[in-house]
């Protein structure tokens, strides 16, 4: 299977501190990758490194057979920061209407998209106006309008409750298994188990890789916390 | 380029206008309510009026512009959509272009009411062509849009963005020849002078208001300040950080 990301001992510093430490990663199309681990073990500019934001001190990032950050990219990749970034004084249909503009192939009509995430009554409301469970979901709406072959989310499950979560989680399987690749960040080891692959982080390094039952399997542990708190004991 | 994408950037500025009432209200509504105080001010003196409140429809659309660009593009940054346009198909020519296009329309309405309100019941006279007269304020407004988009990379809060209009445009107003003219300042000042669009910005206004030749050459330079402005304004647009 194509690899949709190749990171091969990567390095990041942060204000001369370091923050990713020699990561390698091979991630094949197709899947649900959740990247886990506590808040500051670098999963956010990890992903920002796949997205080509961060400036690297050394190793390869490749997305999509292309280094990270190439041009020809960036109507291939779809992504949703964690502070759900929208245009808070514009409605629903105005903000998904505009980033379809971005975008030479677009999806589905907005309408459809608003449904699909409970948001059709919400279509005319001001993005200022809406929970932060809701503006979450319109972020994600308006990362999907340019029909990406790779979806990065950080935190999409924040402030959401659990019916929708649970459904968004069931979309991001009908997206891979329509070819996508998506990539996910959590702190919540709950969301575990609805990812295909897991990549656990710590202090910025990978503690460990591999789907949630073969983690179950190696650490002999039921719960994803207690499987994460035995490979941090481990290591 | 994408004519899509430019004009969908462009929309979209426009869109937040539109919600933003009380902002369009200001751009409309304080030119013609500091125009009545003018007229208030020198109703003893009205050749002075006709000199400072048309030089006045010059600088509004500039000041209004450079506010509204600044506080805007900084809260892009703050808020992380500008990042999210930065790694979408968008250039940072059409960001940009579509951020003048939009104000530049902006500033063309308001030049129209502005000038018809000074011209109508101010009793402004412009010796030249009144559409002469919006032409140089849309210039203004686009050097105003020009100089926010630049000025907010080095804002880190909106106070800071306004904080620019004293330390980046008032010294320029002060020897731009709106005072007294250029010629008579003592000569470091001329030539600091020469090397400010809102000098030119000046020149082409009173050249307009009196009828006192062509503004071609102000108008080109102007244009050329917008564009290198411009290109400086791109190359703060980074689209990797540190």
């Amino acid at each position: 299977m194509a690899l949709a990301i190749s990171v091969r001992n990567l390095n990041v510093d942060r204000s001369k501190k370091p923050i990713l430490k020699d990561i390698t990663l091979n991630l094949p199309a197709g899947q649900v990758y959740g990247l886990l681990g506590p808040n500051g073990s670098g999963k956010t500019t990890l992903l920002r490194t796949i997205m080509g934001l961060q400036r690297i001190a050394s190793g390869d990032v490749d997305v999509l057979g292309k280094p990270a950050g190439d041009k020809y990219l960036r109507s291939r990749i779809g992504y949703s920061t964690q502070s759900a970034s929208v245009y808070s004084d514009m409605t629903c249909l105005e903000n998904i209407d505009f980033f379809k503009t971005l975008y030479p192939k677009t999806s589905r009509s907005a309408q459809e998209m608003l449904r699909q995430f409970r948001l059709e009554d919400h279509s005319n409301q001001m993005a200022s106006t809406l929970s932060g469970g809701q503006r979450t979901l319109l972020a994600l709406i308006t990362s999907l309008v340019g029909n990406p072959e790779l979806l990065i989310l950080d935190e999409p499950t924040v402030g959401i409750d659990l019916v929708l979560r649970r459904e968004l989680w069931a979309f991001l399987k009908t997206l891979t298994a329509g070819g996508m690749t998506v990539v996910v960040t959590s702190h919540v080891m709950d969301d575990a188990d609805n990812c295909d692959d897991l990549i656990l982080l710590q202090d910025g390094q990978v503690l460990a890789q591999g789907t949630p039952s073969s983690l179950r399997e190696k650490t002999g542990e039921k719960e994803m916390e207690d499987v994460f708190i035995s490979l941090v004991g481990e290591k | 380029m994408s004519l899509r994408r430019l004009f969908g950037n462009s929309k979209r500025v426009l869109i937040q206008l539109k919600h933003d009432p009380r902002s369009m209200a200001l751009i409309i509504l304080a030119p013609c309510f500091l125009m009545t105080i003018l007229k208030w001010v020198y109703s003893s003196q009205p050749q002075t009026f006709q000199l400072v409140a048309g030089s006045m429809l010059g600088i509004f659309p500039m000041l209004v512009m450079f506010l509204i660009t600044s506080v805007a593009t900084l809260r892009e940054r703050i808020s992380g959509t500008l990042e999210r346009l930065l790694i979408s198909p968008l250039s940072k020519v059409e960001f940009i272009l579509g951020y003048a296009i939009a104000f530049g329309f902006a500033a063309f309405i308001q030049s129209v009411i502005v000038s018809t309100y000074a011209c109508g019941p101010l009793g402004l006279h412009v010796s030249s062509s009144r559409l002469s007269l919006i032409w140089v304020a849309i210039l203004d407004a686009l050097l105003g849009v020009c100089i926010g988009l630049l000025t907010s990379s080095f804002a880190q809060t909106e106070f800071q963005a306004l904080q620019f209009m004293p330390a980046i445009l008032l010294p320029q107003f002060l020897i731009s020849g709106l005072l007294v003219p250029r010629a008579t300042m003592p000569r470091v000042l001329l030539d600091i002078s020469n090397f400010l669009p809102l000098s030119y910005a000046m020149d082409a206004t009173q050249k307009v208001l009196m009828n006192a030749g062509s503004i071609a050459r102000d108008s080109s330079l102007l244009l050329v300040f917008i564009i290198g402005i411009l290109f400086l304004g791109s190359l703060t647009l980074k689209r990797t950080s540190k």
